[in-house]
């Protein structure tokens, strides 16, 4: 496929991360392009025809959920996430790093669209450097008037309130975003009713990813039919591929939608290291489940990855070559899972805490097959069961793995350590 | 009175920035933090009091979010992913390193006061430039053991975490891979908190480094 870069095509320019430097590659007239050519009502439109998904795991359609705003509910609020904590997941970091008007500005045209007059960026409390980058760029953005009253002579006025997390993956679910920006414990909501009716401060409001903010200057300057060519017919445009693990080139790469993932692997990531061969593979960061080496044929695309029995969720590619102990990748990211558990549901509070024990015991070699066989249990009491979706998520890879690699589990059964990495050791010494 | 006047400002400014007083509670935990390196409860009683808040409604906070500590840390503050990206390319190899060289385990503090350390699960986001950790709020990728002795080695010596840690020679940084060009440190705006320094620092994760792989 050509080589399409549209949200990375000027990083590296000159002091990009200043006002004069992005404005020097054309910043912000994406925002005087938005004042000039539409009005809120047919900006939501525009981002409709574009087709655009949310780039934060979800991938829910943004320009549906901007429509479920009622009408004539205001304040409204907009709150950027900026909470990226998924396993795998660096793209949002290195968006901000490198640009981050180019955030702002696609904040301002939907805070526009949306009639929005206050504007959030939540950004994780580990992502200190970043958050100063950003408060600096707004208030370079302040004092250049892309920020406060009547902004450009639009008559609209919006204020840019940057807020840093202090340490919560929930906090990247919405509704904990939610919460945690009202100075409370970031703990999920019911839904219904959603954000979008009832949300901040009990407001109507839209929670959107960096990514999919970052897209807006160049859907509005490009036109959404322009987006909408791009990419396949149910994942439109580009997306940045946050790749890590066992690869020649970890990083970021911003890749066509439809691009076969054999691709991005062997030709941005420089293949698996080492001279070794894949193993497996997790598409979309630590939630999702496992893939296979038969795979990599499939395109980056939502619905196909989707029907493979994984998802793209958001866009963390992560890579393990054929010394990797399945049981160990898994017990890893159940630890994770525990760790991050808010504790307001049984099923995620104590099946987390299940999981994680038995995963221990199984990685040590000290597991019974009775044991191993429990997984299960745990795994169905928990998947489709829990308050909000960090629950369910917590058993997906571990049994998607399960299921794929059964021998390399069992194996694990009363070994006494793991079989995996004794092998590979006596592989790689 | 146990807070100084200047982080009574900061949360003071915290608390009309936003639409709702409460809202500052996270931001005025941070600049408590800052100042005391630790939240304390009379801190907490007189964060209250600014935002009108009952006491119990901060502490509910600053016990739910992993970066704030109810005791003190030393100087500065390093943590070690070990997720899936970090455990893939070594992530337990600096775990041990860190254990023999600064003498400690995961969640103490070396015995001069210098470095709290810790393992965590919790993905820090530096997956393109695993293994990764962060000292004092930094990033620092690509470790092998010899960059995270002179790294820590730099710290102490300059005595301050305020700044992003060396490069060892001869590292590429790898700026299309996601590696930032930090930006020097600048003053907040109105509204937010100071900027850590070296006697503050992100939070312990308080539940000890699991014994699996050390039985191999």
């Amino acid at each position: 496929m050509a080589e399409l870069k549209l949200l990375t095509k000027d990083f590296g320019a000159r002091d990009l991360q200043t006002l004069k430097g992005y404005e020097r590659v054309g910043g912000y007239q994406g925002l005087r392009d938005a004042f000039a050519k539409f009005t809120p009502e047919t900006l939501v439109a525009e981002v409709k025809t574009s087709g655009i998904r949310g780039r934060g795991g979800a991938g829910f359609p943004t320009g549906m959920k901007w429509s479920f705003l009622p009408k004539d509910v205001f304040p409204r609020y907009l709150c950027c996430n900026a909470d990226e904590s998924e396993p795998g997941c660096f793209k949002d970091r290195y968006l901000i790093d490198e640009s981050p008007h180019q955030l702002i500005e696609g904040l301002l045209i939907a805070s526009y669209a949306l009639q929005v007059n206050t504007s959030f960026i939540y950004i994780r409390g580990e992502y200190h450097d970043q958050r100063l980058l950003l408060e600096r760029a707004v208030e370079e953005a302040r004092a250049a008037g892309y920020i406060g009253r009547n902004i450009l002579g639009s008559g609209f006025d919006c204020d840019v309130i940057v807020h840093g997390g202090a340490g919560a993956y929930i906090c990247g679910e919405e509704t904990a975003l939610i919460e945690s920006l009202e100075g409370l414990r970031g703990q999920p909501r019911l839904k219904p009713p959603f954000p979008a009716v009832k949300g901040l401060y009990g407001q109507p409001t839209v929670v959107n990813n960096v990514e999919t903010l970052c897209n807006l200057p160049h859907i509005v300057q490009r036109g959404g039919e322009w987006f909408k060519s791009v990419g396949t017919e149910k994942s439109t445009g580009t997306r940045v591929f946050c790749c890590s693990g066992h690869i020649n080139r970890p990083g970021n790469y911003e890749m066509q939608l439809g691009t076969p993932i054999r691709e991005l692997l062997e030709e941005e990531c420089g293949g698996i290291w080492r001279g070794r061969s894949l193993k497996a593979f997790q598409p979309g960061g630590g939630s999702m489940q496992v893939l296979l080496p038969q795979h990599l044929d499939l395109p980056l695309d939502m619905n196909a990855v989707q029907e493979a029995g994984s998802s793209l969720g958001a866009g963390a590619m992560i890579f393990m070559d054929e010394t990797t102990c399945l049981v160990d990748v898994s017990m890893r990211l159940v630890d994770f899972y525990r760790h991050e558990s808010c504790g307001k549901c049984v099923p995620c509070r104590e099946g987390t805490y299940f999981e994680s024990e038995l995963m221990h015991r199984l990685e040590s070699g000290h597991a019974t097959p009775a044991e191993l066989a429990s997984l299960a249990d745990i795994c169905s009491n928990m998947d489709g069961r829990c308050f909000c979706p960090l629950g369910d998520t917590a058993t997906w890879f571990v049994m998607s793995a399960y299921k794929n690699f059964r021998d390399e589990f069992e194996a694990h059964c009363g070994a006494g350590r793991c079989p995996v990495r004794a092998q590979a050791t006596a592989l790689v010494a | 009175m146990t807070l100084q006047a200047e982080t009574r400002t900061a949360i003071e400014r915290a608390r009309d920035r936003y639409p709702r007083a409460r809202s500052a509670i996270l931001p005025a935990l941070w600049a408590v933090q800052h100042e005391q390196g630790q939240i304390t409860p009379g801190a907490m009683t007189e964060v209250a009091g600014i935002l009108q808040v009952a006491p119990s409604e901060v502490e509910a906070v600053s016990t739910f979010y992993s970066m704030y500590f109810q005791r003190p840390h030393g100087r500065h503050e390093v943590i070690v992913c070990i997720n899936v990206s970090c455990a893939l390319r070594g992530a337990e190899d600096i775990v041990d390193h860190l254990e023999r060289s600064l003498g400690c385990a995961s969640g103490e503090t070396t015995a001069d006061g210098a470095f709290t350390w810790s393992s965590t699960v919790e993905c820090l986001g530096g997956c393109g430039g695993a293994p990764t950790m962060q000292v004092d709020h930094h990033f620092q990728e690509n470790l092998t053991p010899d960059r995270v002795d002179a790294i820590l080695g730099a710290v102490r010596s300059a005595g301050s975490g305020g700044e992003a840690g060396p490069v060892a020679a001869g590292t590429p940084r790898r700026r299309a891979a996601g590696a930032p060009a930090l930006p020097p440190e600048t003053p907040p705006a109105a509204h937010e908190e100071p900027a850590p320094s070296a006697t503050s620092g992100p939070g312990v994760k308080k539940r000890p480094r699991r014994p699996g792989k050390g039985a191999q």
